[in-house]
């Protein structure tokens, strides 16, 4: 083999070694960081997991919101208006978290059937909805539109 | 009258804009002179036109001409007129306006600053970008026209700007990420250029050079301008979040950076050649991709415009065939694209290699983690995201190595570098490194922290390899200022670069393992220890804006008894949206940053709250801030302006033979 070749196929192999060994930390990396989706209807058809920290969408069922005086404790019910789920929070709620609204949290279900929340994530657009929960929404035959409270657009 | 007129005026753009993007090209390469000649004036021709059309939308906004549907949904008459103003980027079509104009900016930039290089050539780069016009404009006058009326019954105001949009940030974030992504788009054109002239020389590299410089050092400061406003607006506290809409211009940074180091080997040695071609293609891929995802609501995020899966189609489109038609045409030309290696092992050629390779790999993971949630729901409909977990388990390890290598790179030398040397040069600079960050942590902290440690020795480690080769380059000069002098503005536009990459990393590091923060409900009169801080509670107190009314809260920070500072956060509801928002309060400091966000009030008259320390954040935006430096400081050396004016001389001596042998 030609010297220049030689060194040609020394610097593939180089540049190969090191992409396979970045895809492979990346691969792993991915299947160790994945947060599935569900909505409530998912939740009670009973297709979670128990022990599963996962991400959960929906509305935030009207006058569900009770928080708590002393605390930073907050209550609330998601629903894909066929399904409710209750969500319990401790920390404060986003800027547009509202009754009536999309909200997407992540946690985990609890023995009782609670979702405990470790993160709330409200939406950042007037017009717009979270396309997890508009996919939850239709997953669930519900049509926002004939909902009150959702007719803003 | 005046948004028709804007509108007419998208559409001349759009028709100088096919022009430019045919007639240049087909002279090129049939040497037509004349149609050469048209690229100029018309990408001045069509920069003039989006001014226009620019103007007139500002001006719609400035005069609250609610019949234009654009205005109606972004703006307001109670909005604040530097909102006003600036409310073209508030939304989808304006914001698309915004892009198109800075790409005629460019244009017009490269019309003025290529009195160096051949006709053809800029014929050339300036048809490319031409053909991009026509996509763009097309996109708008199709799919997201900013002019459109409301007919017949205009509403009485305006839906107001998105509260969260308020804000300084909003002015000077979006125009300067968008010039520095378009930015890669001259670079993208000038090796589309040198590909169908089939003229891939040093010379293509050395004008790409600053270009490419310029556009990557505008990026790292729209992207450093988009993580301060986050941190302090969005009132998490944190300065990146792996967003979906973040990582597109990270992954365009990345190959940027790639590129700009991959265009030094192109220049210096001749090598790399196609590499640095495919590296512009994928900066360039990169700024679309943005764009793409974006626009066309696929993913959720907080910068998603409300979907419309026509405009995703349409950008998709232009992504498709500007991609896949210079991927083709990068195929084809291959075959000029050979060069020699000729350079050994151990060479600043390799160590620039692994750079791109590293910066490349972060990139694709990057682009990876973004695209999976989208590509997992189309093959299995369900819905998953990717969180920050796998993105910061693939990028500090890489960039850990990066870094590393950075301290060994500069001090290499072209073609061949003896182990020898290098062992010479760098063992000492190893050891007191280690030593330093022993040391240092130890003695101001007094405890032994890892990432801290681990920090400090990265850091010594490419300051003093940095030292030695300023050392080593000022050897053979009588004394250290006149060796100093004799440096060149590129190696100290690199070095600074480089010092921006270390007090990044400082901050990264730091923030990322020293931050603190709590989450509290405090009843007025009330206070809380956070770190070495006490937060005394005073009460809120009403406040009012012109399009808002609120509380505000203060807070006496205090340290071991000393008053620090007065904190006055804010919640505040904006009246025509009826959102909320908080105003954090931020006492920044070179050392650290206090702030606190407020929350609600409750029956008993306490309010909660989240009360953050986070040493060091600073350190992250001020290290792209020296990094754009260097970018600038090396695009602006002597070297790129002296051979312009060398061929200006040449120019001008050969018109005057040709004026003597006239008369």
């Amino acid at each position: 083999m030609k010297p220049h070749r030689k060194k040609k196929l020394a610097i593939i192999a180089f540049i190969a070694l090191g992409m396979s060994a970045a895809a492979g930390l990346t691969l792993f990396a991915l299947s160790q960081n994945i947060n599935m989706f569900y909505s409530p209807t998912q939740i009670a058809n009973g297709e979670v997991a128990s022990d599963l920290h996962f991400r959960i969408g929906g509305m935030v069922k009207a006058g569900s919101v009770e928080k708590s005086q002393d605390s930073l404790k907050v209550n609330f019910v998601t629903t894909d208006f066929v399904n409710d789920v209750p969500i319990q929070y401790e920390g404060i709620l986003p800027d547009l978290f509202r009754e009536g609204q999309g909200v997407v949290a992540e946690g985990a279900l609890s023995a009782q059937g609670i979702f405990v929340a470790t993160k709330v994530l409200a939406k950042h657009d007037e017009n717009y909805m979270s396309p997890e929960v508009k996919a939850a929404m239709e997953a669930a035959g519900a049509s926002p539109q004939n909902h009150s409270g959702l007719s803003e657009q | 009258m005046l948004p028709e007129l804007g509108q007419f005026s998208l559409i001349l753009a759009f028709c100088l804009s096919i022009l430019l993007g045919s007639l240049p090209i087909v002279g090129a390469s049939t040497n037509n002179l004349l149609w050469m000649s048209l690229a100029r004036p018309l990408a001045a021709g069509i920069f003039v036109f989006l001014a226009i059309s620019i103007l007139i939308l500002t001006y719609a906004f400035a005069t609250d001409d609610f019949s234009v549907q654009f205005v109606a949904q972004h703006s307001n008459s109670l909005l604040p007129t530097r909102y006003k103003l600036t409310a073209v980027w508030g939304g989808h079509e304006g914001s698309f306006l915004l892009w198109t104009f800075m790409l005629s900016g460019w244009m017009l930039a490269v019309a003025i600053f290529s009195k160096s290089m051949p006709l053809d050539f800029v014929a050339r780069v300036l048809g490319v970008l031409g053909m991009l016009c026509v996509g763009y404009i097309l996109f708008m006058l199709a799919t997201s026209n900013p002019f459109d009326r409301i007919v017949p019954l205009p509403p009485a105001d305006g839906a107001d700007l998105n509260s969260a949009l308020q804000d300084f940030g909003f002015i000077i974030h979006p125009p300067t990420l968008y010039m520095g992504y378009v930015g890669f788009s001259v670079v993208f054109a000038f090796a589309i250029a040198a590909l169908l002239s089939g003229r891939l020389d040093a010379a293509w590299a050395r004008w790409s050079r600053p270009w490419a410089n310029v556009a990557w050092a505008i990026l790292t400061i729209g992207i450093a301008l988009g993580s301060w406003w986050a941190y302090y607006e969005l009132g998490w506290g944190g300065w990146w979040a792996w967003d979906p809409v973040e990582n597109p211009p990270l992954i365009t940074w990345l190959f940027g950076t790639a590129l700009i180091h991959s265009l030094a080997v192109t220049e210096k040695r001749g090598v790399f050649k196609s590499w640095t071609v495919l590296l512009a293609i994928l900066a360039f891929s990169g700024s679309l991709l943005g764009t793409f995802i974006t626009r066309s609501g696929l993913l959720t995020s907080v910068h998603a415009f409300a979907s419309d899966p026509g405009r995703g189609v349409f950008i998709l489109a232009i992504l498709g065939i500007s991609v896949g038609g210079s991927l083709l045409l990068f195929a084809l030309r291959a075959p000029l694209m050979k060069s020699e290696f000729g350079f050994e092992p151990l060479s600043r050629e390799i160590f620039l290699l692994a750079n791109n390779v590293l910066l490349v790999v972060a990139a694709a993971s990057v682009f990876l983690g973004t695209l999976f949630p989208m590509v997992y729901q189309a093959l299995t409909d369900d819905l998953i995201s990717i969180g920050p977990p796998y993105f910061n388990a693939i990028f500090v390890p890489l960039m850990g190595i990066l870094v590393v290598l950075l301290g060994i790179g500069p001090i290499t030398r072209w073609k061949k570098t003896s182990l020898v040397f290098l062992t010479s040069q760098l063992s000492k600079v190893a050891m007191l490194s280690v030593v330093l960050g022993v040391v240092i942590p130890l003695v101001i902290v007094l405890r032994f922290s890892f990432a801290a440690t681990i920090t400090i020795v990265l850091a010594a480690w490419i300051l003093l390899s940095m030292l030695r080769d300023i050392k080593n380059k000022t050897a053979n000069k009588p004394d250290l200022r006149s060796g100093l002098k004799a440096l060149s503005g590129s190696y100290y536009g690199m070095q600074l670069a480089h010092i921006g990459v270390v007090v990044m990393m400082i901050g990264v590091a730091l923030t990322s393992s020293f931050s603190a923060e709590k989450s509290v409900l405090l009843a007025p009169g009330e206070s809380i220890d956070l770190g070495d801080y006490q937060f005394q509670f005073n009460g809120t107190l009403p406040v009012s804006g012109p399009n808002y009314i609120g509380d505000e809260a203060t807070f006496i920070v205090t340290k071991a008894g000393n008053p620090v500072t007065e904190l006055h956060p804010q919640r505040r509801l904006y009246l025509a949206s009826g959102t909320p928002s908080t105003e954090m309060a931020i006492d920044a400091g070179i050392l650290r940053d206090i702030f606190i966000t407020l929350g609600e009030v409750k029956e008993n008259g306490a309010w909660s709250m989240t009360i953050y320390i986070k040493p060091f954040i600073r350190w992250v935006w001020l290290g792209a801030i020296l990094m754009a430096c260097g970018g600038m400081l090396a695009a602006a050396d002597k070297r790129y302006r002296r051979l312009r004016s060398r061929s200006e001389e040449k120019a001008v001596n050969s018109g005057r033979a040709g004026l003597r042998t006239a008369t």
